[in-house]
């Protein structure tokens, strides 16, 4: 049995999963028990940063994933995100890098620059 | 005359301001110091905004364009700095563009947030090097500006923004090296524990602090001791750590100069004016939401906070004066403070909700709510904890003819 945390959202639900079968108990709403399964078997982060912006009136553009990514991935995706120099204007939503590291997740802007 | 004015356009002052224009004030101006609004949101870039209001996981600054972007009809002045605010609604302030300003309002919202504790509130001894910033200006630093604080980095508290930094410098490639919290539990929420921590494998010291912050010009190392349960360090448990950089998460402070200005009487519990259920300072027709009243978790429930004062802000400046008898709300064992402090159960509706912080971490408790010794009401937490704000709503049928009603932390039978 492992012992976990649930970082979906603020309440944070102590979970109780089964290693093999992957049954969560604890959990308060049906994302807690989807998150007790990925946590074990594939464990993913919604990843958050800024990037380079030109002629904007702020000179760092905030971004994330779409969705979520592998936790292993999240350096990595840093790195590449180290490359990227937007220019203004970007709209919230606009995509920063499609299928970033072939996590099949979109970078998109966050803010209006 | 304007109807409303809201000070401060940050994630208070925004669904204030929409509440109030919503609510039928016809004229609502904004008042924001800043160049943009939304403040510290422009900063948080990081997820988990907006998860209860939205249903969606938004950054800071998706979360205030929002709000921003629902401003129709509301006049906004940016760069201006509020000087003065007076009982009889009349608001002194200054910006570039238009000098000296004299406004006349039916009524005012405080919504001025809070800032952040610094070294000198806490006194750690030892040299004055550069290297130790608020984690709240090393997040506006690194998040807005583009400047990384440091490379090696040791955090002094355990609140949200402290937990959030340590994964940020992480990210960006810092070495965060412990973060340092007093109380022998976390200041921020267990799911930045989590994410920010022990993702990263950042070692969490409980009940330790710093004694000494080493170094001549820049941050060279600080030395960490174990706390006793009186929160004094314990001879013989010092170790050190060598670092160029402390950040600060020590605990935020409403900001209500103004409010104090103003002579509007303030808890001292909360170090935020008193409020009556909808919000209303004890100067009648000026309200306060936000962190300018007590500090909150979740900016979702700011912005609930705030759409109820900016509502009774319009209905007040439309001529409808809240009334009717007041119930004193006071904590009792456990609880640290509630908000509202008052009640006028006529003004409720059917219900009253209550917020509040407790003072120790609590396994199966029930919150109770008393009327001297009988039980108006009470409900069951399987947990509880000082980082996690609560809240409870009250059925106004159940009050009776309390005059007070205490809110305590209790065990179950």
């Amino acid at each position: 049995m492992a012992k976990l945390i649930c970082i979906v959202c603020p309440k944070g639900c102590h979970l109780t999963v089964d290693e093999t079968t992957f049954e969560v108990v604890g959990n308060n709403c049906p994302r807690g028990a989807a998150y007790g399964k990925t946590e074990l078997t594939a464990p993913t982060r919604v990843l958050t940063s800024t990037v380079k912006i030109e002629n904007g009136e702020i000179c760092r553009c905030p971004v994330r994933t779409k969705g979520a990514v592998p936790k292993g991935k999240l350096f990595e995706i840093m790195s590449a995100l180290r490359e990227v120099t937007l220019v203004s204007p970007v709209k919230i939503g606009d995509v920063v890098i499609q299928n970033v590291c072939d996590t099949g997740i979109d970078v998109i802007a966050t803010r209006n620059v | 005359m304007t109807d409303v004015i809201v000070i401060g356009g940050g994630p208070a002052g925004l669904a204030a301001a929409i509440s109030a224009r919503d609510n039928g004030a016809s004229k609502v101006v904004i008042i924001e110091r800043d160049t943009c609004l939304g403040g510290i949101l422009n900063q948080c870039i990081h997820n988990g905004f907006g998860l209860h209001r939205f249903k969606e996981e938004l950054s800071g600054p998706e979360y205030a364009s929002r709000f921003a972007g629902n401003l129709e009809n509301i006049e906004v002045l940016t760069d201006t700095m509020v000087l003065e605010v007076t009982t009889d609604r009349v608001v002194r302030a200054v910006s570039r563009q238009h000098g000296y300003m004299e406004l006349s309002a039916k009524a005012i919202v405080l919504a001025m947030g809070c800032r952040e504790r610094t070294r000198g509130a806490i006194s750690i001894p030892g040299d004055r090097p550069a290297g130790v910033y608020t984690a709240g200006a090393a997040q506006r630093y690194l998040n807005i500006e583009g400047y990384m604080v440091g490379k090696n980095a040791v955090i002094l508290g355990s609140g949200d923004i402290g937990l959030i930094m340590a994964r940020r410098m992480t990210l960006e490639g810092a070495k965060v090296h412990a973060c340092v919290e007093l109380m022998p539990y976390s200041g921020g929420l267990t799911r930045n524990i989590v994410q920010c921590l022990e993702d990263f494998d950042i070692p969490l010291y409980l009940s330790h602090t710093i004694t000494r912050i080493h170094g001549k010009n820049r941050v060279e190392g600080v030395t960490i001791a174990k706390v006793g349960p009186d929160r004094k360090p314990i001879a013989g448990t010092e170790f050190d750590i060598e670092c160029d950089t402390v950040l600060l998460s020590v605990g935020l402070i409403p900001e209500n100069e103004l409010t104090r200005g103003a002579g509007i009487p303030i808890d001292r519990r909360t170090n935020g004016a008193f409020v009556y259920e909808n919000m209303e300072t004890l100067s009648e027709g000026i309200f306060a939401c936000g962190n300018v009243v007590h500090v909150h978790d979740l900016v979702d429930y700011v912005s609930a906070e705030s759409e109820r004062a900016g509502a009774a802000a319009a209905k007040y400046a439309l001529g409808e004066k809240a009334l009717g008898r007041v119930i004193a709300v006071e904590n009792g064992e456990g609880v640290s403070y509630t908000v509202p402090q008052y009640i006028r159960p006529e003004n409720c509706g059917k219900t009253a909700s209550l917020f509040f912080r407790v003072r120790n971490v609590y396994r199966n408790v029930r919150i109770t709510v008393r009327n001297g010794e009988k039980l108006v009401a009470s409900f069951n937490r399987e947990h509880m904890a000082p980082g996690e704000m609560e809240s409870i709503v009250i059925p106004v049928s159940l009050m009776g003819d309390a005059e007070k009603l205490t809110v305590s932390i209790e065990e179950v039978k």
